[in-house]
């Protein structure tokens, strides 16, 4: 922000996060598995995956917080392993739990921050964040008196404050009303427009389209990475969409049916898919016929795609 | 109403013993709990065991072989008999002797002795002249349970054996006198002693536990993962929790050392700013102790426990409660290793007998080395990362 700190340093590689192989377990239990992903400058990563996927864990190895296991990688051009306090200047971490100090005010909180980093005004700065993130008239409320849409505002404040180049948010809305999450992603936008890398975890599918890509994790593998659409792509899964009444005998019947891999309820609709096409299709024959319900094939939601991946994750790595 | 009842008993039937099932259950999962902190589960065992054992035999309030000086000024068979016969009360152990008042003086006022002797010129000449000459003890009264006991013995032991082994007469009619000289104290009050020592024992509760909770209160607060992904060092985090704390506790010990003289009419003999700087260093030698505590703990309770476990052994063996050279040496070298052992000598030193920065050399560097020690560990303690 403020002249961008993309134009301070021009041969910056034009990869932020560049990570081969890495591993973290916790207690014998691997929580990253052989993990390797990069992450364009100035795009919006999406970090999807269900709870204990090794999100946090993997966010939290890219900012220095965990050292992992085997693996190697940069982050802005910065070794994981040995630059972490290079890193550490350079990226704004946002915690899935608020972290910033309840017994303290909003500008108390800023202007810590600010002069952790060393910034020459920490007042100043951290006058000019309460305006730019709305909480002017609350600067001198705690953070603890804080709902939690302003405490989410405040975090990313804290963690932008200092001009970073890379923005890890780990699951930043969680527990946020949808007007403050809309905003929250605006901002969001408005960042990476000028310059800076965006990393963000989130359990919410309309988040996962907003990013510029995405990476589905589960139980420590990534399984899928790309845009929204070459994921659905290459999930390679055929799905009927079914209108009408009383879906509930329909569903009970299709679960479990050779062919059938996932039916799930949207709304007044139901998603029927599975991998194999042909199968998919006498799976379903009998049913089309009933008047009660309308079948239409559809492409899969990203959600039957993510469900179907978290599905056959369980299989490989449970069963 | 008949079917209703046994509806709702059979619905929601109260189990026979719910109580007492209910709180087996609670004291199973209480006992689990505890034996996965594994830190809790060794103080709870070595808590009792260790202190009754070290307090057990360490404190002593007729404490024996108390260092003496003795200042000769001539050398005599009776002399040396009087000597004999002191040491042999074992209250006595003589480590100087020493020929001039200013030595003498020195060796009482730095704490390197507490009692001094001394038999003056002419001293053998007088008593058979039938003169009846004076035998100087002087006594650090600072301490007056150290030195009373000492010197409520010294006159008949030494005359019994005196009359024994010289043959001068019998007890009733002794050829000299004791002079005993409570020096510091006179009037052996115990405030004198007392308020001086209350001065580092408070500091010593309070600075501990400010700064023992400080990384704990981090990590159970979540801030740590905050504070950790930020460009902060170790050494960084530690002053920044340390520094307000020398502000606070400087505050309580000007605070503490205003109600002594105000109230208990204790004297400050020697230089403020002395007392003022040494005090300040202690206090910053205890707040390192606490924040290496909290590099250790793994959470609150803990953290309080260690430092209760720290502040016990303070009180008992550094010479606030008990008299130190009564203790016998293995509790001595625990002692050494407390800081208000050296910071009593030192406020004791400044407050009641004036003594300056050359007299305190040796507890100066001991408070500086144990505040070093305790930055080196917690510095190297401190955990970089959430692994």
């Amino acid at each position: 922000m403020n002249g961008g700190p993309t134009s301070t340093q021009p041969n910056a590689p034009s990869i932020a996060i560049d990570v081969k192989g890495l591993t973290k377990s916790f207690g014998g239990r691997e929580v990253v598995h052989d993990l390797s992903m990069q992450v364009k400058r100035g795009s919006i990563y999406g970090f999807l995956g269900p709870n204990g996927s090794g999100k946090t864990t993997t966010i939290r190895i890219l900012c220095g917080l965990l050292t992992p296991d085997s693996g190697e990688g940069t982050c802005l051009g910065y070794d994981i392993r040995r630059d972490a306090d290079k890193i550490k200047r350079r990226v704004g971490y946002m915690t899935q739990r608020f972290s910033l100090y309840q017994d303290l005010s909003v500008r108390e909180n800023l202007e810590f921050v600010a002069r952790l980093y060393g910034m020459p005004d920490a007042r100043g700065a951290a006058r000019d964040m309460i305006a730019r993130i709305g909480l002017k008239g609350r600067e001198e409320q705690l953070a603890a008196n804080l709902s939690g849409g302003w405490k989410q505002r405040l975090a990313l404040g804290a963690c932008t404050l200092p001009n970073p180049q890379l923005l890890l948010l780990d699951e930043p809305t969680a527990g946020v009303d949808p007007k403050a999450r809309r905003d929250f992603w605006n901002e969001i936008h408005a960042l990476a427009a000028e310059g800076l890398t965006v990393l963000v975890s989130t359990h919410y599918m309309d988040e996962a389209e907003r990013c510029h890509e995405i990476a589905y994790i589960a139980y420590g593998h990534l399984l899928a990475h790309g845009t929204v659409d070459e994921v659905i792509a290459a999930s390679a899964l055929s799905t009927w969409t079914v209108t009408g009444d009383d879906f509930n005998g329909l569903m009970a019947e299709l679960t479990g049916k050779p062919g059938v891999d996932m039916v799930a309820p949207f709304g007044t609709s139901l998603h029927v898919s599975g991998r194999d096409k042909a199968a998919l299709e006498a799976a379903i024959a009998p049913y089309r016929d009933n008047s009660k319900w309308h079948w239409q094939a559809s492409e899969p939601s990203l959600e039957d795609v993510f469900i179907d991946l978290m599905g056959r994750s369980t299989d490989n790595f449970q069963g | 109403m008949n079917a209703t009842d046994t509806m709702q008993t059979s619905e929601a039937r109260e189990p026979r013993f719910g109580f007492w099932r209910r709180s087996y259950a609670m004291l199973v999962k209480e006992f689990i709990q505890l034996r996965r902190d594994r830190v809790s589960f060794a103080m709870i065992i070595m808590l009792p065991v260790m202190q009754l054992t070290l307090f057990g035999y360490a404190i002593n309030t007729t404490p024996r072989n108390l260092p003496t000086a003795v200042l000769t000024q001539e050398d005599t068979d009776l002399g040396r008999s009087i000597l004999k016969a002191m040491e042999n009360t074992a209250y006595f152990h003589f480590v100087r002797e020493v020929h001039t008042v200013e030595e003498f003086d020195e060796l009482l006022q730095s704490g390197k002795v507490l009692f001094g002797v001394e038999i003056p010129r002419g001293f053998e000449r007088a008593v058979r002249r039938g003169d009846k000459p004076a035998l100087l003890v002087a006594a650090d009264a600072t301490d007056p349970v150290a030195a009373g006991s000492a010197l409520g013995a010294l006159g008949p032991l030494v005359q019994t054996a005196l009359a024994h082994d010289l043959h001068i007469g019998d007890p009733p009619d002794m050829p000299f006198e004791i002079r005993a000289h409570a020096r510091y104290n006179p009037a052996a009050d115990s405030r004198l002693n007392i308020v001086p020592g209350l001065v580092g024992t408070i500091l010593t509760m309070t600075m501990l536990i400010f700064t023992a909770l400080s990384v704990t209160r981090e990590i159970e607060r979540g801030t740590m993962e905050s504070l950790l992904s930020m460009p902060i060092k170790p050494v960084e985090v530690m002053f920044g929790k340390i520094i307000p704390y020398v502000l606070v506790g400087f505050i309580q010990a000007t605070l503490i050392i205003a109600i002594g003289i105000l109230l208990f009419g204790v004297p400050v003999l020697g230089s403020l700013t002395l007392l003022a700087l040494l005090t300040t260093l202690f206090i910053t030698t205890n707040l390192s102790i606490g924040y290496t505590f909290s590099t250790i703990v793994q959470n609150q309770l803990q953290a309080m426990q260690l430092s209760m476990m720290f502040f016990l052994p303070s009180i008992l063996l550094s010479g606030f409660m008990f008299p130190f050279a009564g203790m016998p040496v293995w509790a001595q070298y625990i002692g050494e290793g407390l800081p208000l052992t050296h910071f009593v000598r030192i406020v004791r030193a400044i407050m009641l007998k004036g003594a300056a920065m050359q007299n305190l050399q040796y507890d100066t560097i001991a408070l500086v080395a144990l505040m070093l020690f305790a930055m080196t560990v917690a510095v190297t303690r401190f955990r970089r990362t959430l692994d």
